[in-house]
Order: structure tokens, then sequence, then C-alpha cells
């Protein structure tokens, strides 16, 4: 039977975002600290709440383990004298080990004879080594450090006490000169300081002093507490996961309760509304069971229930103030018209090297055009997309927008409606943001995934050019993010550009504004290998094999939805066993023809039937093969290309590629090689590592 | 309370807490923190605890009297302490129960909020306060002043005063808020508030306003050369209001912004310097006091 211990580092309250992981990271960084140190223990349970994070670790062993090591000394011809005696070096080694020459034993190592002596490690007292814990409180990272008093140390936020108990008895040790004690409190209002003798106690003790230690279970108190409202009301409070997970690290012992607000604010955008409560307030929104957003709210106060009505009272107050502020920007911004608000734009710079966000917005139209013209779309859609791009930025200078930054585009499609916008043109304006994240939503409407290409290349493309290309884990300006963006849209939406001619387009737009800071000449290279490399993360987060990655990205980048399927069929082609002699002839081909770049193949020197056949199979294939992709059939395209299998192992079979004869020689290698470029259209076949997998 | 008596009591508490008792700073400033008495003290190894009301003006934020939640000019209560102690946390809340606000029949939460003000090249990292949903304070502790390393660290505790009283006194408009028995911030404030809007968005001669922030520039940076860093100082809060005035008025472009902001960032990062620097010919003076 072990010992229980237990650490506790209090805290003034740590960032709610932090919390989750550095309990985490405690509990990673103690089992491998108590593996390195040979201590055993049957389990082990962590806590958190904004002002303390904790662990205990239960029945841990009083003692390391012993173990015997293996101790290597000298080779024997070094351990042994000339007479077979054993040598000073021999006897220093076993010295030097606690040993004596009786304990030597001798063992082969890479074919050299050395000496050798079994070793025990006594394992120390737990106890004497607890105290090195504190270098696991230190290590723990957060995402933001500071300093405080006179202290050197950075931590998230300053430590004010430390628990550290081997059941009763106190672990020795300081950090950021708080020495280590059993004194600990409860909440800050409800609880006391209390002594703790009893690491197992400790969930139980705290609980008693107002502080659930365990973060699921705060959690279940404020999803207890809510369904309790949901079934005393018609309400459905629905649960947005971040908001619960910032709520239950924002207090120690949460008790929900209901607000309301005038129903005279329910005439503003949901958005605003939601806005207000869940981002500013962090209240979850309540809706009717038909959806509609009800004139409530529901909060969660760190403490308990008394003199509940003075805190709701204040809350709603609070949310008051701020609704009657977005109703006052509401109104205010309907009396300006689109045109004040674009020429407004005019004093907002986007990028100090590219200017402001109207001239980024007149670049983002010239883009969106040569798209809907490369797209061949019809004149009215075409129209409203121009409108789109154009006024795709107005509202961020509009009040609502300037208070709620979280609504750009949200509140732009609610004013172009009551500007009388086409409504194609209005819902653009929100979609050209999305996608926001990696897997987040794409634009629904073609008129808004149109414009949300044009801004991102627009902004990709322009930041590559003024030398704002990501490195490394920085990226700014989201680059990569938005690249990402792009593909998934193209990909989406099937546009038959390509993207390589799509990136050229904009580039030439760009040269042609001739911008002061702009690099004419490396722009092109470095977008494409940039966007090459977005290529290449879409399709490994696809689970797309590395070489077959290196197969599509080694070619110009095409159209998108092509690149996918063409990806999918290498991939499974290359772990398909019956695939094998059809790709040891096609690699043999590709290996030949590279020692030629002839690609004139004249068929009156053929000698053999089987040249003539190959020669005839490859025409016919090429001619199937264009047909099939013309038809954005790529499975029958790959198809035509095995069929050349079968006249390709003839061909090897009857001929001597390598001839005596050059002029047959020659021949030969250019059939050869037109072969190969065909293979490659589809794909660098050559950079697939197919031998591997066979 | 009235907010008269808010002051006396918040200045009774923190007078008992040994911080020194100071009246505002006579120069136009957006904060608190501007004031010499927080933003050069803050600077160096000299121990420093004081505590004083500043009315900070925000051009910006004028609505000519009208919004029941804006003002041009607020009232905020500072208390720096320097290095900040271990109970600053404990004594921030006592100083709110001496306003008569009992943590049981509220919810008190500190919510992390880290504070930045590129003009003066200061950051910080703390919370804003919130009592029943309502941010009453924010609460930071001083990491960089002037560009600086702060070492030791300062803590700054700005209480919002008007946001504090809206609050105590129940009160839906500020301008409700009962000064002291008789009069409210009506009676006190909202002519000012008019006037002040009215010049700020449609009077000021914005010609002259340019002129006087170029030649506020050139004074300070005069005056620091001689070694005068109080009085530089002085002409680089002149700087700032002049600034505000003007960007208010929407005279000055996003492009140029940046250039404004950077030119008075300049100003504070070298008299920050100087300051640490003189002191230390001095032979840091408070730091002898202490050891006394």
């Amino acid at each position: 039977m072990g010992k229980n211990v237990l650490f506790e580092i209090g805290l003034e309250e740590l960032p709610a975002r932090f919390i989750d992981d550095a309990e985490k990271q405690l509990e990673d960084k103690t089992k491998k600290w108590l593996k390195e140190q040979r201590i055993s223990y049957t389990n082990m349970e962590t806590f958190s709440s904004p002002r303390r994070l904790a662990i205990l670790i239960h029945d841990m062993d009083e003692n390391q383990a012993t173990i015997e090591e293996e101790a290597k000394g000298p080779a024997i011809n070094i351990a042994e004298d000339e007479a077979g005696n054993w040598s000073k070096a021999a006897i220093g080694f076993t010295k030097g080990q606690g040993k004596t020459v009786e304990d030597i034993y001798t063992k082969e190592v890479k074919g050299t004879t050395y000496i050798f002596v079994n070793k025990i490690i006594e394992g120390k007292q737990t106890k004497d080594i607890l105290p090195e814990f504190k270098t696991i409180i230190e290590s723990i990272q957060f995402g933001k450090n500071m300093r405080w008093g006179k202290q050197t140390m950075r931590y998230a936020r300053p430590i004010r006490w430390l628990v550290a108990l081997h059941e009763d008895e106190i672990i020795p040790f300081e950090i950021a000169t708080v020495a280590t004690g059993n004194e600990t409190y409860g909440h800050r209002f409800l609880g006391n300081k209390l002594i703790l003798n009893n690491p197992l106690a400790y969930k139980q003790q705290m609980k008693e002093s107002f502080v659930i230690v365990d973060s699921a279970e705060r959690e279940k108190m404020i999803l207890d507490g809510i369904q309790k409202i949901e079934e005393q009301t018609n309400f459905n409070i629905p649960i947005d996961e971040d908001l619960l997970n910032e709520v239950r690290n924002l207090v120690e012992y949460p008790t929900t309760f209901v607000g309301s607000f005038e129903k005279e604010f329910l005439d503003l955008p949901e958005e605003v509304l939601i806005t207000s409560m869940k981002e500013h307030q962090r209240y979850f929104p309540v809706k009717s069971n038909t959806g509609e957003l009800l004139p409530y709210f529901v909060g969660v106060r760190n403490g308990n229930t008394e003199a509940i009505d003075t805190v709701i009272k204040g809350n709603e107050k609070v949310l008051r103030a701020r609704l009657s502020d977005a109703q006052f920007f509401y109104e205010e911004d309907q009396k300006n018209s689109i045109d004040y608000y674009q020429d407004k734009l005019k004093n907002v710079v986007f990028q100090v090297k590219l200017g402001t966000i109207h001239e980024k917005v007149t670049r983002v139209v010239s883009i969106a055009k040569r798209i809907a013209e490369a797209l061949d779309l019809d004149s009215t859609i075409t129209a409203n997309i121009e409108r789109a791009a154009e006024i795709s930025k107005f509202d961020l200078v509009t009040n609502m927008v300037n208070e709620f930054t979280e609504l750009q585009g949200i509140m732009g499609e609610k004013y172009a409606q009551i500007f009388g916008e086409d409504s194609s043109v209005a819902t653009a304006i929100r979609e050209h943001y999305m996608p926001t994240s990696a897997s987040g939503d794409l634009p629904e409407t073609l008129v808004g995934s149109v414009v949300s290409v044009a801004e991102k290349l627009d902004t990709i493309v322009g930041c590559i050019g003024v030398g704002l290309k990501p490195t490394g884990s920085q990226d700014p300006y989201g680059l990569r993010r938005q690249a990402t963006g792009i593909l998934r849209i193209v990909n989406e939406r099937e546009w038959k550009i390509p993207v390589a001619e799509i990136l050229d387009m904009v580039v030439e737009m760009y040269k042609s504004l001739n911008l002061e800071h702009f690099n004419q000449e490396s722009v092109s290279q470095e977008l494409h290998e940039f966007v090459q490399q977005r290529v290449a993360f879409v399709l490994k987060e696809r689970g797309i094999e590395q070489d077959i990655i290196l197969a599509i990205t080694n070619n110009e980048i095409g159209v998108m939805s092509e690149i996918f399927k063409k990806a999918s069929i290498l991939s499974a082609k290359r772990n398909d066993e019956s695939f094998k002699p059809i790709q040891e002839a096609l690699v043999r081909v590709l290996n030949l023809a590279e020692k030629t770049n002839e690609t004139e193949v004249n068929p009156a020197y053929f000698e053999t039937e089987s040249e003539r056949e190959l020669f005839h199979a490859y025409q016919e294939v090429g001619h199937n093969y264009q047909k099939y992709c013309n038809k954005e059939d790529y499975d029958k395209a790959f198809s035509e290309l095995e069929k050349l299998a079968q006249p390709i192992h003839q061909f090897f079979e009857n001929n001597m590629v390598m001839a005596d004869d050059e002029q047959l020689k020659t021949n030969r290698l250019a059939l050869l090689n037109r072969i190969a470029i065909l293979l490659n259209n589809f794909a660098d076949l050559q950079a697939i590592e197919w031998k591997q997998h066979f | 309370m009235n907010i008269q008596n808010m002051i006396l009591t918040l200045q009774k508490f923190w007078s008992e807490q040994n911080c020194i008792l100071m009246q505002a700073y006579d120069v136009e400033k957006g904060a608190g923190t501007m004031s010499p008495m927080t933003l050069l003290r803050s600077l160096g190894p000299e121990p420093w605890r004081v505590a004083y009301v500043e009315p900070s003006r925000r051009p910006a934020d004028g609505r000519y009297g009208e919004n029941p939640n804006r003002l041009y000019q607020h009232h905020q209560f500072q208390v720096i302490i320097k290095p900040s102690p271990d109970n600053i946390q404990e004594l921030y809340l006592e100083s709110l129960k001496a306003l008569g606000i009992n943590p049981l029949e509220h919810d008190i939460r500190f919510v992390e909020d880290n504070w930045e003000n590129p003009t003066l090249g200061a950051a910080g990292l703390g919370w804003e306060v919130w009592l029943d949903g309502m941010e009453i304070t924010q609460f930071t502790y001083f990491q960089q002043i002037g560009g600086l390393e702060a070492n030791p660290v300062t803590v700054e505790l700005t209480y919002g005063i008007e946001r504090l009283a809206s609050y105590i006194q129940d009160k839906e408009n500020v301008f409700d808020l009962v000064w002291t028995d008789g009069f409210t911030i009506k009676d006190i404030f909202k002519q000012p508030e008019y006037e002040h809007s009215k010049y700020t968005f449609e009077e000021s001669d914005v010609d002259m306003l340019f002129q006087l922030f170029t030649m506020y520039e050139l004074e300070a940076q005069k005056t620091m050369e001689k070694g005068l860093i109080f009085p530089a100082y002085d002409y680089v809060l002149k700087c700032s209001h002049t600034f505000n005035l003007l960007d208010a008025r929407g005279v000055i472009s996003v492009t140029e912004r940046t250039g404004y902001i950077s030119r008075i960032r300049n100003l504070a990062r070298n008299i920050a310097k100087a300051y640490v620097e003189e002191r230390e010919r001095l032979g840091f003076p408070m730091l002898k006091k202490e050891e006394q």
C-alpha cells in the first residue's frame, strides 16, 4: 500500500482559455516524470478551476524501483595483462562501479569481447525525490506569460500558494518565493482558508468550501441548471460547446440563472443579439421551440443562489445598455447610403504596401470579373458578382461593425438588403469571408463563391508580391487558410479552370497596376510554389500518400476537381496487387524514355510486328484517353493507359531498344517517349513509389 | 452613495494602504495611465504607491450630452503600486466592500483582459473586473512601459467612476448620477459635454491643431535634449490630446494615423529612457528611502 500525494498550484484567476490545456500538461508531464523516476502508483486525477491546478497521485510507492544495470568495462585485451590476470584498468573499472573483480563477466559486442559487471541501482525514497516536482510546475506552458512583483519568473498569472502533500507531510520546495504548505483557499467569497491533511479528501473538502475542482462536474452543474430551466419553461437553450467550455472555466461554483430583456430589442438582427449575449457577456441565448429568439438569456454566476435577484438585475442592466447602443447604431447606420460608406473606405488602410480597402476592393472587382469571364457566366450573374465585389467591404465602416467587429459581412448582408441591393449581392457580402476556418462552411451561392475566391486571391497574391509570404508558424495574414479556402471552393464548385491559370491571371492584373513595392520578378514562382504546397496539404488531409501527392503536384496545378479524382485513382491503384504487372510495364517505359528527348516516330523504321502494334495501341489509347479526359471520366481515361501494358510487354520481349543501329534505337526510344509523355499527362507517375507496395 | 463619497471612500481606503494621494494632473489626457504619476513613475526600480482621480478626455466619445452611456470626459480612480503586492486582489476586493459592495450579494469575477497602449509603447496583462456582468475596473500588471521592460512590475487599478456609480446608485443614464447631494452629473457636466462635442466635431480649427501638433512635438524634442524630462513629457501629452482632437474630427487618414502614433511613441520611448537614466544619476532616491 503506497502513499497518496497531492499538489495544488494556487493562482490569481487564470485566463479561461488556458485552463484545460494546463491541466492536461500537468497530467502528461507528471506521468512522464514518474516513469523516468521509476516510481509506481495506481492512478492519478487532475483538477482545475480559475484559481488552481491540482494533481492527486494515488498509492505512490514509497521507493523508486531498484534496478539492475549492466555496466560495460574495457575490452578484454586491456582488461587482462599478458599473464592473464586482471589489469589495473579492470580493477579500476570494478571499483568505480562498487564491485570487485569477482563480479566480472565477459560478452561480445560487435566482434570484440568486453568485460562487464552487473550494477544494482538502489531506489531512493520517494519522499526525497518529490521536491523535484517543482520543475514540473515550472515547466507548464501557457499561451501568454507575465511577471509580477519583483519576481523574474514568468507564468500565466501570479502564483499565490502551493500545496504539496505526501499524505499529511508537506513536501518542501519553493517557487517564486512561495513556499509549499498544507493551506489552500476555498471560493473567494463563500469559502475560507483551509488546512488539508489528507490528499484523498481534497475534492470533498474543496467542495465544502464552494470550489468544484473537477471541471467536468462544473460543466454538469451548468447543464443540469439549464435543463431544469428548460423543464420549468418553454425555453429551448442551445448549448454552444465553446461557450460552455469557457463559462465552466470562469467559475469555481456555478449557479445558472435566467434574465430577460425588453421585447423591442428583438427587432435587432438576431446575430447582433446573439453576439451581445454570447461574445460580450457569456450568456446562453434562449430560443422558443420553433427556433425564434426569446427576450431571455441564461447566465452562470460564480457562487450560490444568495441574493441572485441582485445579480440578475445587474446583468440585465448591462445587457440593456449594450442592446440600446446596438439599436442606436442600427438606426444611425441606416441613415446613410452605401455610397457614403464606400467613400469612407478610401481612408481605411488594408495593408501599408497594398493600399486602402477601397483600392483592394477595386482589385477584387477586376479579379472577380476575370473569373466570371473564364467561367463563361451570363451577364446578369456577372453584373451581380461585380456589384457584390464592389460593395463587399462597405459595412466595415458602419457604426455597428465598428463596435461589433465579429459581425463583418453579416451586417453587410442586412444593410445591403435594407438599401435595396439584389439579394444575391447581399448574400455574397456575407459569404465572401467564407470559409473562416480549415473545415468551415463554404459559400452556398455562385456569386458568393466567385467574390470569396477573388478576395482571397487578391490578399494572397498581393501579400506574396510585397514580401509577406508566411514563414514557419508565422502567417499573420492567414494566407495558408485562405489558399486552402480557395482550393476547397474551386473543387466543390467543379470549376474547370486550371488553378495555375487563375494564379497567372491575378499576377498579370497586379503587374499592370505597377505598385511600388510589388516584386514583379519573383512573385509568380513564389506564388505557384506556395499554392502547390497548399494543394499538397489538402491532399494530405484527405489521406493521400506522400508520393502520390508529389506525382500530382510535380505537374502544373490543374483543375482542382480533376486533381482530387486523379489522386484517389492513383492511391487505389498503388495498393492494388493486380496492378503490379501493369505498373512494371509503365515504369519501364518511363525509365527508358528518360534517355531521349526525341518525339518523332517514323513507322517506316519499324522492324517488328510488336513495334507496330505498340505504336498502333498508343495512337488508339491516346485518342480514347483524350476523349475520356474531356468527359472528365478519369477512371476510364486511366483504364485506357493501362491497356498499353500488354503491347509494352510484347514490345520489350521482342525488341532490343538499345539496338546497335542508331536509327532503329532512336525510333524506338522516340516511341517510348511519346508514350511516357502521354502517361505523364495523367500525373508524374515516376514520383510514385510503386515498388514498396509489391 | 454619491460620487463624491465614493471618491472620498476610495481615497481614504488607499491612503490607509500607504498610497500617496495625488490630485489630478493638470494637462489634458485620454486616460489616467498617461499621468506622469503613473507612466514615468512606474519606470525603473524605485518603489511607488499613489492614488488619484483622473478626469480623462476622449474627444471621439463625445455625444453632445445626449447618449446615456458615453462622455467626452469621464473620471477614473487610479491606483498605482510598485512592486505589485502579493495581496493586491484582496486589497482591491476590500476597497469594493468599503464602497458598500458585499461580494456575497454579487457576482464578482476577474475576466482575462490584456491591455495595450501602442502610443505609449506600453502593455500589460490582467483582467477586467466584472460586477454582475459589468466591467467596473481594469486591473493590469504592467509588463512594458515606454518600450522598456517593467521591472519590478507595477500594478495598476483603474476604477471607472461613472460605471461604478451607475451600479451603486442604480441609474440607467450617466447624467442622472448624483455627484453630491443636490447635484447630478447633468447639472455639472451637461453643458461642457455639449460644447466640447460641438467644438470637437464641428468647430475646431483643424489647421491650427495640425500646427500645434508639430509645435508641441518640436518643443518636446528640444526640451528633452536639454534633459528636462517632465516638461518634455507635458508636451507629449499635449501632442496626444491634439492628435485625439484631429482624429475625432476625422481629418487624419488611416495611413497618416499610424505615422502620428509612431511619432508620439518615439517621443514617449525617448522620455522613458531618459527618465530612468536621470533617476539612476540621482542614485534612485526612493530606493534609498525604502531601505531607511
